[in-house]
């Protein structure tokens, strides 16, 4: 029977443990590259906090790297001016992303799609030129640079071969991971579910959908903030494209590519997405835009479940021919 | 200080006029098909680009050229429609979101691909240039140009729009669809019509805007917000409603970059969220 509330699931099944040993796996099989993977996990954290948004909730954002930048500049800031121990610094990025986020929740929740849209759209372009005007602060298009990082537990330090940085961004991933997974399948979870399916009956059965997609908005935007500080920490560097309407297209790329509201889907897309750029880019760095366009395209016309959805779909296949 | 005003005032309207071109064809998608069409730029782009070709290459006058950048982007909208966008109509608004981003990446790559990442120039013909003196005051000969062009267009489309056949048609089909295709409105060939009339003034739009708005491949993310902004302010599937937030927007982006330039374009985005959130179904709202 398909278990359709998805509580009593909350059990980690054997391709989930898995799917988790990979990262662990490829930090001894591919030392060299290491970097990409810090940027692949960092990814996929942000991209994960755009899941709750729009894979539970389907809020349209196209301004959710606000909170990632808000949340980089938080960590690189900090850590520039003297405060560089790097679980504080992403507890006080996470707390200024949420922060902010809950402050603009009350906007975006207000509209339809086309309004959310324009909303996310707007608060993302007004950071971006805030940052943009007030360079004496993060260094305008410059970016900030001069981040100094203390080593973690004052053990581990950064170093230049990305072990550190890597073991990291995955542990925090993993623990992040861990409390929204815990989150879509509490009571909570299932009412984002409700509304997604069907907004206008949620509140006849009592939920209040506003306060719902506030909660949920202000823990994404968060989450968000928290991959943010990450990159900050990790790079030692904070650009003002972490910001940028790109790096929102992007990322809903990487979400959509993977497939959206499994909180899976998340990371598979932005592993792919990571290492296709990293592979097509260093071919030719301005088309790689003209082939992410026409992925996008496909996507939207011939997968809309993504790479989960697709692999998912094959799975039940094979379960059905096996019983 | 008041010929200040009175010039920041022109300017505005001016450059909302232009806004407003390329952005009604966005209205109607949006009215008519109830698409998000993000992409709406690549086709001004492109008539900006079919334009310093006709000039440039085939040594057409800049004002001949401006038919070839309807005709053209029109043309690319017929056929994209046929082929893309009509697939999507049923979608939902993510899929399109997505499928335009798609589209304007895939536009931006092409054109920096043909064109190169420049701005491409324009060579105005000379009566376009320099300053007309009206009652004691300066105005730029070129946006006096811009507001006649868009009252005629204006005036042109509120006639097709109100008393054509066609424009009856697409009233109806933006209304109720079904009960129109009932009433024998081929709803389809209505689609496409308006996609293409819209996207080619969308193309007109972005010729006539080369020398306000500059040409380069990153036209169409650089100004998709104005675009998107233009139409859910203005709200979607009118003329007037449109037409009244594109010259609002002109004139606050002007005054605002005239009068605190160290905001740049933050003064734009909040009035942006502020009309969204105070007329959160557009300024002049067709549906209830």
């Amino acid at each position: 029977m398909k278990n359709v509330a998805g509580l009593a699931t909350s059990k980690w099944s054997r391709i989930e443990i898995g799917f988790w040993l990979l990262p662990l796996i490829a930090f001894f099989l591919f030392p060299k590259y290491l970097t990409l993977g810090s940027q692949i996990l960092i990814a996929g954290l942000f991209a994960l906090s755009l899941d709750l948004i729009l894979g539970y909730a389907r809020i349209i954002s196209l301004g959710h790297a606000a909170y990632f930048g808000v949340g980089a500049y938080t960590a690189g800031l900090l850590a520039k001016h003297g405060w560089g121990e790097p679980l504080s610094g992403l507890a006080a990025a996470a707390s200024v992303a949420a922060a902010l986020g809950l402050i603009t929740s009350f906007l975006v929740v207000r509209g339809q799609d086309l309004t959310r849209l324009m909303v996310t759209l707007g608060i993302g372009l007004m950071l971006f030129e805030v940052a943009n005007q007030a360079s004496s602060i993060t260094g305008g298009v410059d970016g900030l640079s001069g981040v100094e990082m203390q080593p973690i537990f004052g053990l581990f330090k950064f170093g230049m071969d990305g072990r550190t940085a890597y073991l990291y961004s995955l542990a925090v991933l993993f623990i992040v991971f861990c409390f929204a997974r815990t989150l879509v399948r509490s009571p909570f979870g299932l009412s984002l579910r409700g509304i997604r399916e069907g907004e206008k009956r949620m509140p006849a059965i009592g939920v209040s959908v506003p306060r719902k997609l506030i909660a949920i908005y202000t823990v994404a935007a968060g989450i968000a903030g928290v991959a943010g500080a990450l990159l900050a920490q990790t790079t030692q560097f904070v650009g003002i494209d972490t910001l940028g309407f790109p790096r929102s297209a992007e990322l809903m790329i990487m979400l959509v590519l993977g497939g959206t509201g499994y909180l899976y889907g998340a990371l598979v897309g932005a592993a792919v997405f990571m290492i296709l750029q990293d592979y097509l880019a260093n071919l030719s760095a301005v088309y790689w835009q003209f082939w992410l366009g026409l992925l996008l395209v496909a996507i939207v016309m011939f997968a809309r479940g993504g790479l989960m959805g697709g692999a998912i779909a094959l799975r039940r296949r094979w379960l059905r021919r096996r019983s | 200080m008041l010929g200040n005003l009175i010039g920041v005032l022109f300017d505005g309207i001016a450059y909302g006029s232009l806004l407003f071109i390329i952005s009604i064809g966005l209205s109607v998608t949006m009215g008519l098909m109830n698409f998000v069409n993000l992409a709406h730029g690549a086709f001004a782009m492109l008539g900006g680009y079919a334009c310093v070709v006709a000039m440039t290459r085939l040594g057409m006058p800049f004002l001949a050229s401006l038919p070839v950048a309807f005709v053209v982007s029109a043309a690319a909208g017929v056929v994209l429609e046929r082929l893309l966008y009509r697939r999507l109509y049923r979608a939902t608004h993510l899929d399109q979101v997505l499928f335009s981003i798609g589209l304007i990446f895939m536009a931006i790559a092409a054109a920096t691909w043909v064109f190169g990442s420049q701005q491409q120039p324009v060579r105005l013909p000379d009566f376009l240039r320099g300053q007309v003196r009206i009652l004691g005051l300066d105005f730029g000969a070129y946006r006096l140009f811009l507001i006649v062009v868009v009252v005629a267009i204006t005036l042109a489309l509120t006639w097709l729009i109100e008393r054509t056949r066609f424009g009856a048609e697409v009233r109806a089909s933006v209304d109720n669809q079904q009960a129109s295709a009932g009433l024998g409105i081929n709803v389809d060939r209505v689609f496409s019509l308006t996609f293409a009339l819209g996207s080619g003034l969308a193309g007109l739009g972005g010729g006539l805007g080369i020398d306000v708005l500059g040409l380069d491949p990153i036209f169409p993310l650089k100004y998709m917000v104005y675009f998107l902004l233009v139409v859910a302010v203005g709200g979607a599937g009118t003329i007037k409603g449109p037409l009244f937030a594109a010259l609002i927007l002109g004139v606050f982006d002007v005054a605002g970059k005239y009068y605190v330039p160290q905001l740049g374009s933050f003064v734009i985005y909040v009035v942006m969220v502020a009309m969204l959130l105070v007329f959160p179904h557009g300024l002049v709202g067709r549906r209830a």
